[in-house]
């Protein structure tokens, strides 16, 4: 009836398990609790979890980014704290523990802190930036959103009933096998990974078509804002590599439940195509995550330099060079497997070779910010501490690049190190510099800017102190993932790589400040014009936050920047004589079903429920027909309608402060004059 | 895809010829094994040969795939991953066959 | 961008508009790329998992040529089956339609009963799945497809149910359209399954 499922699932064993089992108990009732009090149920549902609003499931995914990170960085810390300690000493985690702790790290903070961090920002913006209403596939994308929610919740839910992988966040078998790891964990870490993986797919193909079909006319290819362009690219990884991961999942599911032999020693198996499969989706995979921040710089860089983007044309050819290239590196990952001299020498030239789009854009940055009206906003921050530092961490992946150099560094630190500095500089603080620059735009008001200093800094700082040690730490012959040690040479480095932890907590704390005062302080930080920072591309023509419809008259779009260009000619709040009727998506609560009925349908899986297994797998199968058969599928927003919402939009830019003139861009004839019909 | 009026791409020509090529390219490489006409070298060439020949057949009178009249996004879609998918599974190949000699697996 | 359509009185919005269709069709096709990738790398892993017999049964001593000859002509009379079904579909002929859906759907279950058929007796012989990794490999890029025609049938079934209650609508006329190149895809994968595992395998 229960499977494998008993009563020992609980967490007793341990009182740092049950501990964390507690507060993840109490904190989800605790919020329950506070929903209900404010009889927010009803409202939640019908204006957010049925949704189908792509600026509303953004909201929702990066709401789930955050909590994640939360989550992913309690790993962190304690990992950093026993790693401090545990000199000669057992310190306080036990090591199967600490195994579980590192594996959760790593899979939360890839695929449900990154991922939904920078699927929720393309979602908001892109259309937007393309001129469109809303995405080609608006259930579909609703579906993404709870099925990575539902990965999210597989792992948070190992850490109450059962216990999560031991294997890393790439569980290579045959550790991974059933054999070595019999228990829940490996089977925890496949389900959440396949779920969230088909959300993922599923959102790369949305945004392909999206961007290739819904741009307003007058949006060229060669016209597209470059967060845009990243994001098309990103869509591509995310459809064409994820299906490895699916694959290799299921493979080693395959192997663990019905004792195939696909990854196991022995019996015909070869463990090494694992790690080829994995690293087919895993290369890839890293692009996704740091092209959308590349994107987000173009565009911070551009509106905070008060200039247009230097190179265009360069950057999106780096873009697309990199796109392709990052299929054909993912060698990379296992140089020391054991390949030829010939196979490891093309992987390691095609590897060094991506590097150069991504210098190019660096030098398209730089160049964009000479002669540019500097404003050191806190994503301008974010940009220049990323340029800076993001560049070290790049070279020392050209240095890895080298077979013979990766042979002694392979799984020490230094690449630990490498890979942080690729993701937290690189991607991390891309994810909040666009944080800082987009909010006003979704929720009406700005950030607060104080808070948003302390938190960057905390962060810069506690990022070089948590890791460049950990550079030293693997030229001295560190491995990764050590739970004690015997080396004393070792431990001050470690020490420092502590209190860059802390530091980094305080940043969590002060982001987590910053919004609360942000939120307390709304009426003085809003954004009456949904122009807040001068901005050149077009989701700064819609509201802030935007009508549902987006744009009430579609763009007519003649250049590159297009919102820059209307404001130049004075055409960028021009009124129609007449509104039209808007055809929308209905809410929907598919997307939640279908996700509620993933969660259920993976628990079940990992305890060999067989039986609530089918019926799931039943369930879902049902309420996708009866959405695929469904026709009535769209409302009307009448024109009536649509004219109030656009009557308030220009009463509440009328409302605006003058501009600050200090920060008009290069070029541009007089302030732009809000609310003023031409 | 387009689903316009019949045209010639979408008549019932089409489909014929599409099965007709297709039943000729499943029969030679069938009837070679299963009379074992061939030595091994030379059966897997011919299989591989009609099998690409065949998958054509298919994309052009099943799928209606046609440089004239398919939107270019289809075909950029298409020859992407096709591109794509050569890179993967002729990269897992050769390392794959590349580790077998070096690791004896 | 128009937003011409029929409105019901009560503010609702019926009928798919000309980008709606393409987007859809596109949006498939985009999908059926992705399904192409699982399919190359499930065909990645048997080629590499192939002499894996771990001194089990090999291809030669299971496979049958007749009947795996039997499974293609089903397959491949089905999809131009599905074909008539097409041009049916663009001429407006609901009843047509639905024969030749069915007809279909028909020979489809054949092959996924040749398929259960040749699997169990695999099963029998101590060839199964979890023998060796050839097997694995075997029975589930077989597999896999058979799923995937599985679920084709049981859409070709929905779709027939559609065409009864709702009739040949513009909405259902798009869905056939994409049901069809989905059907047409894993006529391909086979090609690529019969002529990777079962023909190199008798050799």
């Amino acid at each position: 009836m229960f499977g494998r499922l008993t009563i020992d699932a609980l967490p007793l064993y341990s009182a740092i398990a049950a501990g964390g089992a507690l507060i993840t108990v109490f904190g989800t009732l605790a919020v329950m609790a506070v929903i209900t009090w404010l009889k927010a149920w009803g409202y939640l549902w019908r204006e957010w979890f049925t949704s189908v609003d792509h600026k509303r499931i953004g909201i929702m995914y990066v709401t789930l980014a955050l909590i994640m990170l939360l989550r992913g960085f309690i790993d962190a810390i304690m990992m950093r704290t026993q790693q401090a300690i545990a000199l000669n000493s057992d310190g306080y985690l036990p090591p199967s523990h600490f195994d579980q702790i590192f594996s959760s790290h790593g899979t939360i903070m890839i695929f449900f802190m990154a991922m939904p961090f920078l699927t929720g920002l393309i979602n908001i913006i892109v259309p937007q930036q393309i001129g469109a209403r809303d995405v080609a596939f608006p259930y579909l994308n609703s579906m993404s959103l709870w099925m990575t929610a539902a990965g999210a919740a597989l792992v948070m839910v190992s850490l109450v009933i059962g216990k999560f992988s031991t294997a890393g966040w790439t569980a290579y078998p045959p550790y991974s096998g059933a054999e070595y790891s019999p228990g829940v964990g490996v089977d925890y870490w496949i389900w959440a990974v396949l779920i969230a993986g088909v959300g993922s797919t599923l959102t790369g193909i949305n945004f392909i078509v999206t961007i290739l079909k819904k741009r307003a006319p007058g949006m060229f290819m060669m016209r597209m804002p470059l967060f845009t362009w990243t994001a098309f690219c990103t869509a591509l990884l995310m459809a064409l590599a994820f299906p490895a991961i699916t694959v290799v999942g299921v493979l080693l599911e395959l192997d663990r439940v019905f004792g195939m032999h696909f990854f196991t020693n022995g019996h015909g198996g070869n463990l090494m195509m694992f790690a080829n499969l994995l690293w087919i989706w895993g290369h890839p995979e890293v692009y996704i995550l740091i092209l959308p921040a590349f994107g987000i710089y173009s565009s911070v860089v551009t509106t905070f330099s008060s200039k247009r983007l230097f190179g265009y044309t360069s950057l999106v050819w780096a873009t697309a060079a990199i796109a392709i290239l990052s299929f054909s590196v993912w060698l990379h990952h296992f140089f020391t497997m054991g390949s030829s001299a010939s196979v490891n020498s093309a992987f390691g030239i095609a590897t060094m070779i991506i590097a150069v789009p991504t210098g190019v854009k660096v030098f398209d940055w730089l160049f964009t910010m000479f002669r540019g009206r500097i404003r050191f906003h806190v994503s301008m921050m974010y940009l220049i501490a990323f340029i800076v530092t993001f560049v070290i961490g790049g070279v020392t992946g050209v240095l890895l690049a080298l077979p013979p150099a990766d042979y002694v560094m392979h799984n020490s630190t230094f690449l630990v190190a490498h890979f942080h500095n690729m993701l937290i500089p690189g991607a991390l603080f891309g994810y909040f510099a666009a944080v800082n620059l987009w909010f006003p735009k979704a929720f009406g008001f700005k950030l607060d800017d104080r808070w948003g200093r302390r938190s960057f800094w905390c962060w810069v700082i506690g990022f070089y102190l948590a890791f460049m040690p950990l550079y030293v730490l693997g030229f001295m012959g560190m491995p990764r993932r050590m739970e004690h040690y015997d080396t004393a040479a070792w431990q001050p480095y470690l020490v420092v790589a502590f209190i860059g932890a802390v530091f980094i907590l305080f940043g969590l704390i002060f982001l987590v400040v910053q919004i609360a005062v942000s939120v307390k302080n709304h009426a003085a930080l809003r954004d009456w014009t949904g122009d807040p920072w001068h901005g050149r591309t077009l989701e700064w023509l819609t509201s802030s936050p935007p009508a549902p419809y987006n744009f009430a008259v579609l763009p007519k779009v003649e250049s590159l920047d297009a919102f820059h260009a209307m404001k130049e000619e004075g055409t960028a709040y021009q009124r129609p004589e007449r509104y039209e009727d808007i055809r929308m998506p209905k809410n929907s609560a598919f997307g939640m079903i279908v996700g509620g009925l993933a969660f259920v349908f993976g628990f079940a899986a990992v305890w060999y429920i067989w039986w609530l297994v089918a019926a799931c797998a039943a369930a879902i199968a049902i309420t996708v027909i009866i959405r695929a058969s469904g026709d009535d599928t769209e409302y009307v927003m009448t024109a009536a309608e649509v004219e109030a919402i656009e009557n308030r939009r220009f009463a509440d830019m009328a409302k605006a402060p003058p501009p600050d003139l200090r920060h008009v861009p290069v070029g541009v004839p007089g302030a732009p004059v809000p609310g003023a019909v031409s | 895809m387009q689903d316009a009026a019949p045209s010639e791409t979408r008549d019932l020509r089409s489909y014929l010829t599409g099965f007709v090529l297709a039943l000729v390219l499943t029969a030679i490489p069938f009837g070679l094994v299963y009379f074992d006409l061939l030595s091994v070298g030379p059966a897997i060439a011919i299989i591989a040969v009609a099998a690409v020949i065949q998958v054509v057949v298919h994309l052009r009178f099943f799928l209606h795939i046609d440089f004239k009249r398919t939107p270019r996004d289809d075909l950029l879609a298409l020859a992407f991953a096709g591109f794509l998918i050569f890179i993967m599974v002729g990269g897992s190949l050769w390392i794959m066959i590349d580790l077998y000699y070096r690791m004896m697996i | 961008m128009t937003d011409a359509a029929a409105t019901s009185s009560s503010g609702a919005a019926t009928g798919l508009s000309p980008e709606q269709k393409e987007e859809k069709a596109f949006g498939f096709w985009v999908y059926l790329m992705t399904d192409a990738v699982i399919f190359a790398l499930l065909f990645a892993t048997f080629i590499v998992l192939s002499r894996g017999t771990a001194g089990g049964p090999t291809g030669k001593d299971l496979f049958s040529l007749p009947h795996t000859f039997g499974e293609t002509m089903l397959l491949l009379v089905s999809s131009t089956t599905f074909g008539f079904a097409t041009l049916a579909t663009i001429g407006g002929d609901r009843r047509a339609v639905i024969g030749w859906l069915v007809l279909t759907a028909l020979l489809g279950l054949g092959f996924v009963a040749m398929e259960i058929q040749e699997f169990s007796g695999m099963i029998a012989l101590d060839a199964g799945p979890d023998r060796s990794g050839f097997l694995s490999a075997f029975f589930t890029l077989v597999g896999t497809h058979g799923v995937h025609v599985s679920v084709g049938i049981i859409s070709i079934l929905v779709m027939i149910g559609q065409l009864v209650i709702k009739g040949l609508t513009p909405p259902v006329s798009s869905r056939l359209l994409r049901l069809a190149l989905f059907w047409h895809f894993l006529d391909i994968v086979w090609i690529g399954i019969f002529s990777i595992v079962y023909l190199p395998g008798v050799l």
